[in-house]
């Protein structure tokens, strides 16, 4: 059977070491803490989601919020999405990390949910990463990606305008 | 029926293209099984006892005279030259090698066909009512909110990777014949009393080995809030549902441990919060969608009547026609439940035949059905007849609709992995214990449904008589229920006692028919008579 990919990049990786990211400011030089600790504190700006955290726990704190960390202990597990999505529905415009078992076949769908940034915790080939980021031409929801659907195309109610 | 613009075919090509390089990664050892077989399963591509299956999307069940053949070229080409009508309204092939099933979807790419989203923990293809568009009794055609439901629900980013598979069943009319109740989601299309048209949502139905009969949660979602609020249900869902234990997993699980109340509460407060979000498409989107199931040219004016002198033909109508809401017209059900036969198997020249015969007879169109016939949903009367012998020649006028030998059943353990206990070679021997001793169309209608392990994937719950097979201490065993329904009465069968070996689960429905010709009333179902004596009576014969 099949070992899971380990490429050329063998070395000992940092669990968060940031592979794509699509935005251009500056990263947030800290770690992210679990939500409880972020909730009774007021100086951390990085915060760590995991699959069972209600991710609304932190929606009264996303002005002092910079980096939003979503933990995907396994790829199959996909409370992640919902996560992120709650989070961009609400307004927040600050680095959202998919980190954990992020996997090329889940790259699409997450950046569709709003992620703009993705620390695998194994490195992914980035030919494959690349094909999988533009595996759809077009789209058929409205997400938090800013991408137009396919029933605007249709029928032109909107311009398919990007949000970032 | 819907035909794909542009983008739709863009979509599926993509969807080709995508599931290519998967499988290329697989090949070379890119991607682990573990990681590559929720792609695969969202492909419709299952690893079985002897070889993958490959079942194909047959939305809301209905397809043209082109889909039909490929589905019959693809039997010959790439299968052992037949094919497997589902439950779910699809078509499964036993044999395929993983390596052709790229080409397949190619294939099946050119004719608007794929097998996208028909297993894994996602929402699956959306079923509807198999005479929907020619029911009598239908207030709408449900199928253009199955469709806009089918491209909303298409590789959705939030719920590719929900706790557990999703199931979606669409009806517009009030006999349900879409199992409806027993579904994830069910919507019932209904008018008020202004004549408007909306959604009631039924959550929480389904099979498996904790079977449940869903919940009202809403009883009008307005068109224009179809989208939002199927969202709304769906994220509370992969949000909430448990991933603990798969077998505890589905939605009907969520609602029965926080209460119906509580979801429909949740749902409530997601769906407010999404209505700010611009998820609905433009009503103009559902009209756009509906000018596809716009009415085929009938011919106006031809009066109801067949002559049915030749009896063999008669009984065929009697049993195999469903009354169609234009005069002069009827929906044909080609029973794929011969008598010995395997049920909703048809061989490459049957697929072939039955694609021309919906070109021929019924505008170019034939549906399958959940319990795994074929449709041929706008035939005229006066042609009936020429349509019954062209089937006869064929062997494909079983007049046995919804009677004993029209048996559903799953694959089972000639097939399936998950299985403990063969399911077809049981169901060959009923049909031919019934067609032998000539009781198959006295006692009338009788639902008997077959499933090889708890799962249920042959709805024995649904079951007039439901029979599942068990292993026991390294043995088949059967158990038999009685009282299932998946109509507008649903009910979930309830088991008889011990279980029987094979032979003996076959002299035992057989003595459960006897005690129900001894005992009906005025012309009752096997079900009315059941639900009138209850299990007592049957008890008494097949253990006193």
């Amino acid at each position: 059977m099949a070992e899971p990919i380990s490429g050329t990049d063998s070395e000992a990786r940092e669990l968060d070491d940031v592979q794509f990211r699509f935005r251009e400011d500056e990263m947030v030089d800290h770690p992210a803490v679990t939500v409880d600790a972020f909730v009774g504190q007021t100086n951390a700006s990085a915060v760590r989601i995991e699959p069972g955290d209600d991710a609304r726990d932190l929606l009264p704190h996303l002005g002092r919020i910079a980096l939003v960390e979503v933990n995907f202990p396994s790829f199959g597990d996909g409370r992640g999405y919902s996560a992120a999505r709650i989070l961009r529905e609400a307004g927040y415009q600050g680095e959202l990390r998919a980190v954990g078992d992020v996997l090329i076949d889940q790259l699409s769908h997450m950046r569709r949910c709003g992620f703009d940034s993705f620390a695998p915790g194994v490195r992914l080939d980035e030919e494959d990463a690349a094909r999988a980021f533009a595996t759809w031409p077009e789209v058929y929801q409205a997400a938090v990606d800013g991408r137009a659907p396919i029933w605007t195309l249709r029928h032109g109610e909107r311009n398919g305008d990007t949000n970032g | 029926m819907y035909q794909y613009d542009r983008y739709d075919q863009q979509m599926v090509d993509a969807r080709v293209a995508e599931f290519r390089d998967q499988v290329r990664r697989r090949l070379d050892g890119k991607l682990t099984e573990d990681q590559f077989k929720p792609l695969r399963l969202m492909n419709g591509l299952y690893l079985q006892l002897h070889a993958y299956m490959l079942r194909v999307a047959v939305p809301y069940g209905t397809l043209n005279s082109t889909q039909m053949h490929m589905l019959g070229t693809i039997a010959d080409k790439y299968d052992r030259g037949y094919g497997h009508f589902t439950t779910r309204q699809n078509i499964q092939y036993n044999w395929i090698k993983l390596e052709d099933a790229p080409d397949i979807l190619a294939e099946l790419s050119t004719v608007e066909m794929h097998a996208i989203q028909t297993s894994g923990n996602c929402i699956r293809n959306i079923s509807a009512d198999h005479f929907a568009g020619a029911a009598a009794d239908e207030v709408a055609d449900p199928r253009p909110y199955a469709e806009l439901m089918r491209q909303w629900s298409s590789f959705h980013p939030e719920f590719s990777y929900l706790p557990r598979k999703f199931k979606i069943a669409v009806i517009a009319s009030e006999t349900d014949r879409a199992a409806m109740r027993l579904h994830d989601i069910g919507i019932r299309i209904h008018k008020n009393d202004a004549g408007e048209l909306g959604a009631a949502f039924y959550v929480g139905g389904g099979m498996g080995r904790t079977p449940m009969i869903s919940h009202l949660v809403r009883e009008w979602v307005p068109l224009d809030r179809l989208i939002t609020y199927a969202e709304a249900c769906l994220r509370v869902y992969n949000r909430y549902g448990r991933r603990d234990n798969k077998y505890k997993a589905r939605i009907k699980i969520l609602l029965h441990e926080i209460g119906a109340e509580d979801y429909a509460a949740q749902v409530d407060a997601e769906y407010q919060q999404l209505l700010d979000q611009g998820v609905e498409p433009p009503f103009a989107e559902l009209q756009r969608i509906r000018t596809f199931f716009a009415d085929p040219p009938f011919v106006e004016g031809l009066s109801d009547g067949v002559d049915q002198s030749d009896p063999a033909f008669a009984a065929w109508v009697q049993q195999n026609t469903h009354l169609h809401r234009v005069h002069g017209y009827t929906s044909a059900t080609i029973s794929l439940k011969p008598v010995g036969g395997i049920p909703g198997d048809a061989t490459a020249a049957q697929i072939h035949l039955m694609a021309d015969l919906a070109k021929e007879f019924s505008f170019d169109e034939c549906r399958v059905t959940h319990a795994q016939n074929i449709v041929l949903p706008h035939v005229e009367q006066r042609r009936l007849y020429e349509l019954w012998q062209r089937l006869d020649t064929a062997g494909l006028a079983t007049a046995n609709l919804d009677n004993i030998g029209d048996i559903i059943a799953c694959p089972g353990l000639d097939y399936c992995s998950l299985a403990n206990a063969r399911a077809i070679p049981l169901a060959q021997k009923i049909s031919q214990r019934f067609s032998d001793n000539g009781k198959d169309a006295v006692i009338g209608e009788l639902k008997l449904k077959i499933s090889g392990c708890i799962n249920a994937c042959g709805h024995h719950h649904a079951g007039h008589i439901g029979v599942l097979g068990v292993d026991r201490k390294g043995r088949e065993n059967y158990q038999l229920l009685l009282g299932g329904s998946e109509g507008a009465d649903t009910s979930l069968g309830k088991i008889t006692g011990p279980g029987f070996d094979e032979d003996g689960v076959v002299d035992a429905i057989e003595k459960t028919t006897e005690v129900y010709l001894a005992q009906r009333q005025d012309g009752e179902r096997f079900l009315d008579t059941y639900r009138r004596i209850g299990m007592e009576p049957f008890k008494e014969a097949l253990y006193g």
